[in-house]
């Protein structure tokens, strides 16, 4: 009723073409921009304590966003399966300690660009088996670069400037007169920064996605040899898929260590996150840009919830709730991949299909 | 130079100077090897049967430990806690096969690669829950394995042989000498190569795939056993021996996806090479190499022979 | 399906209600554990014995200060994202001090303590660095850092077989932990005379070290020191027991002492070495007093032959530390609901001597002086050894060596300092 195409008519293909064609999309785009951008800095999360909505809900789970969105690209748009983003958000994080310390003049921005860029020049190396192999064959080879890249952070000191904690720290760095990084800067500054990322990354990705090489990875996807036979290339339509993907994944690894875990080890990088993320995609949905949203949030916010929620209602223990949702994400992944292969974003659009019509459904 | 000389000339000159190093590296690497090899056969059985490439073997492997040493743990004879483990690992194979390879039929590969690092987090969280995450040691000295060592003087040195190992190597090949036969001369062999071959075809000659599916999962689950005890009784039983399972992927790309003889010469390759790699050009690149060796030889073999040294050649290539 | 959304909305009501209540008139000493994870065994340990001597002061005493003390846990799995929840978990709702029980935790905790004003302290982990005061004001490291540790060690080598052209060999969990003490080992080689082999073990590959022993084997050293943690400690005794490496010159850092590491393996690791801080033993007047007052009753989870083992007594030593602090804060202020900031004064100003150790029921442990500029107390260690059965003390006190770690430990604080500008820090003089 509220929900509907109908007497919404287009004169122009711009318009058929827009991001949200409909106008109650843009409507709720609006709104969300109105909570992301004043409501939730000012107020927080209702009934939680404002830092704890900030620290520990919505500045991870923006940062996660964009990792999943680079997974995403990979897994869900070119059918590339990876188990190597741990590693890559490394690269990402290592690269820009490593530019901040080399320049400290650097603008923040640039640097996080840069070692975007590193992350996707290391995505490519090791993206390059996928030219001859494909499907599982490849997890081996994202394991190789998983396992290879954590123990060079461990191993080449230079990495991490030689300290003797073997962590990267953030120093506090001021961009235009505002500390936006390090022990100083404002949980708000950080919030804005990543989220006016994480929207330039979305938008940025959603174009690519519906352009011209975002079509031949999803050609690649469905079918490798009808792709080349109409003129794709797959050697680029590839390492193009890995270099984007581990671009988004470098940028979220640096913005994670810098924007909020302040420090971190190679720890931080291991492979249980890189299934992490591959949860977050999969529940989320392939091959979908709301799905990255929805995956990320649900992945992130779920378990600290039904920690909150058993300590607190039943007094079950950490012990219990924390294999709790361990059991809980390993049974939605088989759940969701027998049911509804294409996630959370799948029922969401089966939602507003039955928008539509409600509430009178004949 | 003096980086010439330290990767191709001083290793060399060090496995000569103390040779009894040299072969207990061997014997280790060898040990670690039939181990590999094992698990990867694991790996291999499902895949054959049913194209599902399984991620949850080497979780399997602990979850067969860990319960066993349990069972063990609640007073009950250690050959009964052996019988109990392998019903839960008939349990297991049937709910995976009436859970998840049923609904799954069909599915692209990754789908099905997938849903079982779905299973593995699930297992891990059960796992934890009722058995505990603490390391547990292995029961194999209740279970009347030898538990001693013999030393063999050798160029004024001597190579330890733990009879532990000695029991691992014998047992893990005649149990895979037993697979290999069981596959090509037994009529559920035949199915299961038939299944392998053309689900349609076998369906339409009367194999029940779902039945083949069960017996693959659960002699996956025994050699999770085999392996889970021997790993199990060289350090201890913990959720750590997953990351050791895992090498058994590497493994597989070096011996190819649908060999069984591939996965035995995978398995020594990898387990000897990262031993004596680690030994001899470990320490000068900072050491503890062991990490990644197996996975970046695998990768050496993806980029220049992806079929593996005796995979088939119709791999999936693009 | 209406029921299942009333049934989530009263689960979320409750949620946010927990969640957003003030606890006023209670002492909250948060404490970050990992009873899940790889680490769970030697977790699982220490979480208990703090949360038994918080409740063993409520039971016995009323509190502290007349206020119940409230030793919240909040799990982290050992992993750092969730460090890093449960710390701004516990924003706003006062929290007097916070308990990594992480060296990577710690680290990024470091850096968010002098803004929020709340102590960090690492007993026997975390940054060798932040035992200056100075450079540190937030950290507290009692009762003696890495560095100091590896250098008591060292004494220690030195009575009993000499140092000088000795090879040690250092077989260290490759992380931040294990290489902490990496940078003392550089100074201290030439100064001292003696060589070392740096031997790392992978995460990873905790329970496959057969390469690293057989290394060991090649290099032929004169002892070998570790740092290891959780299973890597089982494997490296086994290992060593297995290649015929004498365990009375294996010698474990106080993370690599535990009963846990050696208990399973018996008579077999006999003669293995560890340092120790925290003697073990049930007849501490403290530790009966937990059992009294807390474990007989049933008010805990700890099975009742945990306590009494070398990391148990150890949490409890740590909680004794905390509650002397808060107990010295509450003197400084005159009040009992005190905050982090009194409470990190309170920290400074601890003297667990030997007669105030005795007191409570701590006699035998290292006795902990602080002081505004010392944030380790120096304190000294002991080697214990395990006889086949339990861990016996063979050693006195063994001080560190204090002319030589100092220098490095300022060096080493003004390095943290020097890329972080803005950093506060204090003056002490």
């Amino acid at each position: 009723m509220f929900y509907k195409e109908t007497g919404q008519f287009k004169s122009r293909y711009k318009d058929e073409l827009a991001a949200f064609p409909l106008f109650e999309d843009k409507i709720g785009i609006g709104i969300l921009c109105v909570l992301t951008f004043l409501v939730i800095p000012m107020f927080g999360l209702p009934g939680l304590n404002y830092e704890f909505a900030m620290g520990a809900i919505m500045i991870p789970c923006m940062i996660f966003i964009i990792m999943t969105l680079g997974l995403n690209i990979l897994l869900g748009f070119a059918g590339q399966i990876s188990l190597g983003t741990g590693a890559f958000s490394g690269v990402g994080a290592y690269a820009f300690y490593k530019f901040i310390t080399i320049f400290p003049d650097i603008n923040i921005i640039i640097a996080l660009v840069l070692s975007g860029l590193v992350s996707a020049v290391v995505g490519v190396i090791f993206g390059l088996p996928s030219l001859k192999i494909k499907g599982f064959y490849l997890i081996v080879a994202t394991l190789a670069a998983q396992f290879f890249l954590t123990w060079a952070f461990i191993r080449v000191a230079w990495l991490y400037n030689y300290n003797a904690s073997g962590a990267i720290e953030g120093p506090n760095k001021e961009m235009f007169g505002i500390i936006m990084i390090g022990p100083q800067s404002a949980g708000m500054t950080r919030y804005y920064f990543v989220l006016v990322t994480l929207i330039v990354l979305t938008w940025l990705a959603s174009n690519v996605i519906r352009g011209r090489i975002g079509r031949s990875w999803m050609m690649i996807r469905d079918m490798d040899i009808a792709a080349e036979l109409i003129g794709i290339r797959p050697l680029v339509a590839k390492l193009s898929a890995f270099a984007f993907s581990s671009f988004y994944i470098g940028i979220a690894g640096a913005l994670m260590v810098f924007f909020w875990l302040g420090a971190a080890e190679a720890e931080s990088f291991d492979i249980n996150h890189s299934f992490l993320y591959l949860f977050m995609v999969i529940i989320g949905g392939l091959g979908s840009i709301t799905g990255s949203y929805m995956g990320a949030i649900f992945v992130w916010v779920v378990p600290v919830l039904i920690k909150e929620i058993g300590k607190s209602a039943f007094g079950f223990d950490a012990f219990v709730m924390e294999n709790f949702s361990t059991i809980l994400l390993g049974a939605m992944i088989i759940i969701i991949l027998i049911l509804e292969p294409h996630g959370l974003a799948r029922l969401w659009q089966i939602a507003k299909q039955k928008l539509r019509l409600w509430p009178f459904p004949y | 130079m003096e980086i010439l000389h330290m990767i191709f000339i001083a290793p060399f000159l060090d496995m000569v100077a103390l040779p009894d190093l040299f072969f207990q590296g061997l014997w280790d690497g060898f040990v670690g090897g039939t181990l590999y090899a094992l698990l990867a056969l694991g790996f291999v059985l499902i895949f054959k049967a049913s194209g599902v490439f399984n991620f949850s073997q080497p979780i399997l492997m602990v979850l067969a430990a860990l319960a066993l040493v349990s069972f063990y743990e609640m007073g009950i004879n250690p050959w009964i806690s052996v019988a109990l483990v392998l019903l839960l690992m008939y349990a297991l194979a049937f709910g995976v096969e009436r859970v998840i390879l049923r609904n799954l039929v069909n599915q692209d590969g990754n789908i099905l690669f997938m849903s079982t690092i779905g299973l593995t987090f699930v297992i891990i969280g059960a796992a934890q829950w009722i058995f505990g995450g603490v390391p547990r040691s292995m029961i194999h000295a209740e279970l009347g394995f030898p538990v001693g060592s013999s030393e063999w003087p050798m160029f004024g040195g001597a190579v330890y042989f733990e009879h532990i190992d000695i029991s691992a190597v014998v047992l893990a090949s005649s149990l895979i000498a037993i697979l290999a036969v069981f596959f090509s001369k037994t009529k559920i062999g035949r199915g299961l190569r038939a299944v392998a071959d053309d689900h349609q075809a076998a369906l339409s000659v009367g194999i029940s795939l779902n039945q083949i599916w069960v017996i693959v999962w659960f002699v996956a689950g025994i050699v999770a056993l085999v392996g889970g005890l021997f790993w199990g009784a060289r350090s201890d039983v913990s959720f750590a021996l997953q990351i050791i399972g895992l090498k058994a992927l590497p493994v597989l790309i070096i011996g190819g996806f649908t060999s069984v003889p591939g996965a035995i010469i995978g398995g020594l390759i990898i387990g000897l090479g990262e031993k004596i790699f680690e030994i001899y050009w470990g320490p000068m690149m900072g050491g503890s190499v062991e990490g990644w060796f197996a996975y970046v030889i695998a990768l050496v073999f993806l980029l220049f022979k992806p079929q593996g040294l005796f995979g088939e050649k119709i791999i999936e290539r693009v | 399906m209406k029921k299942h959304i009333i049934g989530a909305a009263v689960a979320l009501g409750t949620l946010f209600s927990t969640v957003s209540m003030s606890f006023a008139e209670e002492l909250l000493v948060p404490h970050l554990t990992y009873r899940v994870g790889p680490f769970a065994a030697n977790g699982t340990m220490g979480a208990n014995a703090i949360t038994d001597y918080f409740t063993m002061l409520n039971e016995r005493d009323g509190g502290i200060g007349g206020l119940k003390v409230n030793p919240e846990e909040c799990e982290t799995g050992y992993n750092a994202q969730k460090g890093v929840e449960c710390y701004e978990s516990y924003r706003g709702k006062n929290p007097l001090m916070h308990i990594p029980n992480s060296t990577g935790i710690t680290l990024q905790l470091l850096q968010k303590a002098p803004e929020d004003e709340v102590p960090i302290f690492t007993m026997g982990y975390g940054l060798s660095a932040a035992a200056k005061g100075e450079t540190f004001p937030w950290a507290f490291n009692y009762p003696a850092s890495y560095w100091s540790q590896m250098s008591s060690i060292l004494s220690y080598i030195d009575s009993e077989t000499g140092l000088k052209g000795k090879k040690i060999a250092f077989l260290y969990l490759d992380g931040g932990y294990g290489r902490e003490p990496l940078p003392l080992l550089d100074q201290l080689e030439p100064k001292m005379g003696f060589e070392t082999v740096r031997i790392p073990v992978a995460f990873a590959d905790s329970q496959n070290q057969g390469s690293q022993w057989l290394t060991i084997r090649k290099e032929k050293p004169d002892w070998v020191v570790m740092w290891g943690w959780g299973v890597m400690n089982i494997t490296a005794v086994k290992e060593a027991a297995k290649t015929r490496f004498p365990l009375d010159r294996f010698i474990g850092n106080w993370w690599s002492g535990g009963h846990v590491d050696v208990e399973a393996l018996g008579m077999k690791a006999k003669g293995y070495k560890a340092s120790n801080f925290t003697p073990a033993g049930r007849d501490f007047p403290v530790v009966q007093d937990v059992i009294k007052h807390v474990v007989s009753k049933g008010l805990t989870k700890t099975e009742p032959d945990m306590p009494g083992k070398v990391l148990y007594n150890r949490s409890l030593f740590m909680a004794v530390v905390m509650a002397e602090a808060i107990i010295e804060a509450q003197k400084l202020t005159g009040k009992a609901n005190v905050t982090g900031a009194d409470v990190r004064k309170g920290f400074e100003m601890i003297k667990l001597d030997e007669a105030r150790l005795k007191e409570l029921g701590f006699e035998g442990f290292t006795p902990v002086i602080g002081s505004c500029a010392d944030h380790e107390g120096q304190g000294s260690i002991f080697v214990q050894q395990w006889n086949g059965k339990d861990w016996e003390k063979i050693t006195d006190f063994i001080p560190p060596m204090t002319d030589i770690v100092q220098p490095l430990l300022t060096e080493a604080a003004e390095a943290y300092k020097s890329d972080k500008p803005g950093w506060k820090t204090q003056n002490c003089s």
